[in-house]
C-alpha cells in the first residue's frame, strides 16, 4: 500500500537521520557563558581550535540550556559532553547530576573557588573555569566634573553621587547608567556592591538601619541616574551611545566599548561606603554531567580548558579572566587591561571589603535574587517607603535562608547552621 | 480499504499529534502544579497568587485585553466590511492588511520599540520637526501610561488581521439576497449591517473574539520588547517563574490559572454569541 510505503520511507529517513547525528564523535560544549555571536566565534575559532578533538561549541541563554539538560538527565542518556555556566547555575542543580571531577588533577588557584566548587559537598563537582567581577567605567568627558578633591581610583559612595549630580547640572540630563534591564545584573550591585559597603552584611544586615541609608543613598544616586536605565542590560551599548557617562557593570559587559574605543573611556574601582569597599567575584565553572556520551573526552576537553595558553585564549575571547596562575602578557586587549586594572586597584585598595557569591541556596539563587531585585523595584521605581518595604521583604528573605539552610558567607559574619536576617 | 474507516483514518495523525504534544504535556504540568514534590498540595497556587506583582500582572492583562480586543473587533469590522465592498484590489488590500499576521510577535514588539525608543523613529522626527530639543525617553518607568499606550498600539497593529480574515469569510458567507430583500424595503446601510451583517456573522464573531481573548491573555512577547519589567503581565510572570526561578511548579500553577481564565472568557463568548437552536445561515 502506497501509504504504508511512504510511512515506512519517512520513519526509515527519520532514523537515518538520528544515527547520523550520534555517530559523530564532537564533545558538545553546552554553554551560558561567550553567549555573544562574537564570543561565541571567538570561542571556537581560538580558543577551541587548539584541541585535539572536535568540539561543538553551543552557547544558550540559561532557561534553555537548563531544560535541555534536565531532559538528558531525566532521560539518562544525553549528547551533551562538557558544561560551562556560572557558579549560580551549578549551585542550582542536583550533585548526584555531575560527574566528580577530583581524579582530573586540574582546579583553580583559588582556594576559595575551588571550596565554592564543591557545591557544600566533599567532591569537586566543577572546576573553575573562568572569572571577572563588577567594576565602574565613565567616559573621559565626565572627569572634568569629578567633586573637587576626589581621586576616581578611591571615590566614596557620596563622591560617586556628588559626581553624577555635576554631569547631571552640567549636560541637563542624568547620565549615570544602571544595569537595570531585565537582562541587567543590578542584583548583584546591591548583593555585592551596596549592601557591604554600607552594612557589612547582605543577608544578616538586609533590614538594618544601615541597610536603609544605602537605599536612601542609592535613591539619591538614582536621581541622577539615565531613566532609561531600566531598558539597559549591557552598560557598553549606553557608553557607546553616550547615554551613560558613568555606568557600572560586570567587566565583560564593558568590554565592548573599551575594545571600540580605548580612548574614550576609564575604568576604575566600585565606590566605597562606611564599611569598606565592597565588591564581590563571578566565577564560572566547567563540568560533565554524568549522562554525558564520552566520560574520558569531557574530561580531557576540561584539562584543556584549564591550561594556561587556553585560560589566556580564552580572556582574550571573552574577556573573564584565567583562574589559575598565569603570566599576562602585554598585548591583551584594551578591554581586558582596563578591567584588570580596576579590579587589581579595587582589590589592593585599604578599604578592601571583598563578598563571596551566594552559597548553599541550591535552586533558591533565582528567589534569592529576586528579593533584591523586588526591593528595588519597590523602593526605587515604586518609590514605597524604605523600612516598610525592607521588613515585608526581610520574612522572604528569611524563609528562603530557613528553607535552604544556607549559612552566612562573607561579609556576613559566620553562623551555625542557616544564616539569621537579623 | 474500508470507506467509513477513512475518515478516522485521516484525523488519526492530528490526533496523535495532539495526544502527544498538548494531552500529554497538559496532564504533565497539570501534575506540577498541585505537587511540590511530594504529594497533592495547592501551595503553588498560594504562592504565585500570594506574590506582590501577582496582582499587578493580573490587572494589567485583563486591562490590556478590555481595551485592546473591543478596538480591534471594531476596527476588524470596518475593514472586513470595506474590503468585502471592494470590486477591484481586494486581494491587494487584504494581503497589506495581513502582513502584520507574518510577522513573530517579538518582531512587531522591536518594531515598535524601534520607534519609541530613545534614540527611535519617534524621537527623531519630532526632534525633526522642532518639537523637542533632545530625545524624549518615552519607555521610562516614570510615563506608565505611554508604554502601555505603545503596547496597546504594538497589539493592535499586530493582531487586528487575524480577527478580519475570519470576518471576510464570515462576511461573504452571508447570501446576497438578504441584502438585496432588506434593499428592496429601504433599510439603510446601517440598518442593513446591524440587523444583517452582525446577527449572520455570529459564528465568525464567535470564532475570531475566543481567538482573539485568549491570545490576549498570552500577551508576551511584544510587552517583554516594549515594557520589559516594567509592564509585568501573567506570562511574563510565567517566564519568570520557569526560567529565572527555575521553580517549574509554581510556572505550571500560573499557567494553569491563564488557562482557567482562558477558559471562562471562551465560556461567556460561546453563550454570549450562541447561535439560537434551529437557526441556520
Amino acid at each position: 500500500m502506497n501509504l504504508q510505503s511512504n510511512l515506512v520511507g519517512a520513519v526509515a529517513g527519520v532514523v537515518v537521520l538520528c544515527s547520523a547525528a550520534a555517530a559523530q564523535a564532537d564533545v558538545m560544549f553546552w554553554s551560558t557563558q561567550a553567549r555573544p555571536i562574537e564570543e561565541a566565534q571567538a570561542m571556537r575559532d581560538t580558543v577551541l581550535s587548539g584541541y585535539e578533538g572536535t568540539v561543538d561549541y553551543q552557547p544558550n541563554e540559561d532557561g534553555p540550556w537548563l531544560t535541555r539538560l534536565q531532559a538528558e538527565l531525566q532521560a539518562e542518556s544525553g549528547s551533551i559532553g562538557v558544561l560551562g555556566a556560572l557558579h549560580g547555575n551549578f549551585s542550582a542543580m542536583s550533585a548526584d547530576d555531575l560527574v566528580s571531577l577530583d581524579d582530573l588533577g586540574v582546579s583553580a588557584a583559588s582556594d576559595t573557588f575551588n571550596e565554592l566548587a564543591r557545591l557544600g559537598t566533599d567532591k569537586l563537582l566543577y572546576v573553575p573555569w573562568m572569572q571577572a567581577s563588577y567594576i565602574m567605567a565613565a567616559n573621559k568627558k565626565a572627569l572634568e566634573f569629578l567633586p573637587e578633591g576626589a581621586d576616581i581610583d578611591a571615590l566614596s559612595y557620596d563622591q560617586l553621587i556628588a559626581w553624577a549630580a555635576n554631569v547631571h547640572e552640567a549636560t541637563g540630563s542624568p547620565k549615570f547608567g544602571f544595569p537595570a534591564g531585565p537582562k541587567g545584573l543590578k542584583h548583584r550591585f546591591f548583593q555585592g556592591y551596596l549592601y557591604p559597603s554600607y552594612t557589612n552584611g547582605v543577608v544578616r544586615t538586609f533590614a538594618s538601619d544601615e541597610a536603609v541609608t544605602a537605599w536612601e543613598k542609592f535613591a539619591e544616586l538614582w536621581e541622577h541616574t539615565n531613566p532609561a536605565s531600566t531598558n539597559f542590560s549591557f552598560l557598553q551599548e549606553q557608553l557607546l551611545s553616550g547615554d551613560a557617562w558613568i555606568v557600572f557593570d560586570h567587566t565583560s559587559r564593558l568590554a565592548q566599548a573599551f575594545n571600540e574605543r580605548p580612548d574614550d573611556f576609564v575604568a576604575f574601582p566600585a565606590p566605597a561606603g562606611p564599611t569598606g569597599r565592597g565588591f564581590m567575584p563571578v566565577l564560572a565553572g566547567v563540568a560533565i554531567p554524568k549522562t554525558a556520551p564520552d566520560m574520558e573526552e569531557s574530561k580531557a576537553l576540561i584539562q584543556y580548558l584549564l591550561k594556561p595558553e587556553t585560560q589566556l585564549e580564552t580572556l582574550r575571547a571573552t574577556s573573564f579572566f584565567p583562574v589559575v596562575e598565569v603570566e599576562l602578557p602585554d598585548d591583551l586587549p584594551p578591554a581586558v587591561t582596563a578591567a584588570g586594572d580596576a579590579v587589581a586597584k579595587m582589590s589592593a585598595s585599604a578599604d578592601a571589603n571583598p563578598g563571596l557569591l551566594p552559597a548553599g541556596l541550591g535552586d533558591k539563587g533565582g528567589d534569592f535574587n529576586r528579593v533584591f531585585v523586588d526591593t528595588f523595584e519597590r523602593i526605587i521605581l515604586a518609590r514605597q517607603d524604605i523600612r516598610q518595604v525592607l521588613d515585608d521583604q526581610k520574612g522572604r528573605l528569611a524563609a528562603i535562608m530557613e528553607e535552604t539552610g544556607a549559612p552566612c558567607w562573607a561579609p556576613d559574619a559566620p553562623s551555625e547552621g542557616a544564616c539569621p536576617v537579623e | 480499504m474500508n470507506p467509513r474507516l477513512l475518515p478516522y483514518l485521516l484525523i488519526l495523525p492530528v490526533t496523535l499529534f495532539l495526544g502527544v504534544f498538548f494531552i500529554y504535556p497538559f496532564v504533565l504540568v497539570s501534575q506540577q502544579a498541585f505537587s511540590t514534590g511530594g504529594g497533592f498540595t495547592l501551595d503553588n497556587f498560594r504562592d504565585v497568587v500570594s506574590y506582590w506583582k501577582f496582582p499587578i500582572s493580573f490587572k494589567n492583562t485583563m486591562l490590556l485585553a478590555a481595551i485592546v480586543v473591543p478596538l480591534q473587533l471594531v476596527l476588524s469590522l470596518l475593514m472586513a466590511t470595506m474590503v468585502s465592498k471592494m470590486e477591484k484590489g481586494r486581494d491587494l488590500v487584504l494581503y497589506v492588511w495581513t502582513i502584520p499576521l507574518g510577522i513573530s510577535d517579538l518582531a512587531a514588539g522591536i518594531i515598535w520599540l524601534a520607534i519609541f525608543e530613545q534614540s527611535g523613529f519617534l524621537n527623531s522626527m519630532m526632534s525633526g520637526l522642532g518639537l523637542i530639543d533632545q530625545p524624549v525617553n518615552f519607555l521610562s518607568y516614570q510615563n506608565p501610561l505611554i508604554i502601555f499606550v505603545a503596547i496597546a498600539l504594538a497589539e493592535i497593529w499586530r493582531a487586528t488581521a487575524i480577527m478580519l480574515v475570519i470576518l471576510v469569510a464570515g462576511i461573504g458567507l452571508i447570501p446576497k439576497e438578504y441584502y438585496e430583500a432588506a434593499e428592496v424595503f429601504g433599510a439603510s446601510p446601517w440598518k442593513r449591517f446591524t440587523k444583517i451583517t452582525l446577527p449572520m456573522l455570529r459564528p465568525s464573531l464567535q470564532t475570531a473574539l475566543v481567538l482573539r481573548v485568549v491570545l490576549a491573555f498570552e500577551v508576551f512577547a511584544v510587552v517583554a520588547a516594549l515594557g520589559g519589567t516594567l509592564f509585568p503581565v501573567l506570562m511574563g510572570e510565567i517566564y519568570s517563574y520557569q526560567f529565572d526561578l527555575m521553580n517549574n511548579n509554581a510556572a505550571a500553577a500560573l499557567a494553569l490559572i491563564v488557562l482557567a481564565i482562558s477558559i471562562f472568557f471562551t465560556l461567556i463568548i460561546l453563550r454570549v454569541l450562541r447561535v439560537p437552536k434551529g437557526a441556520t445561515i
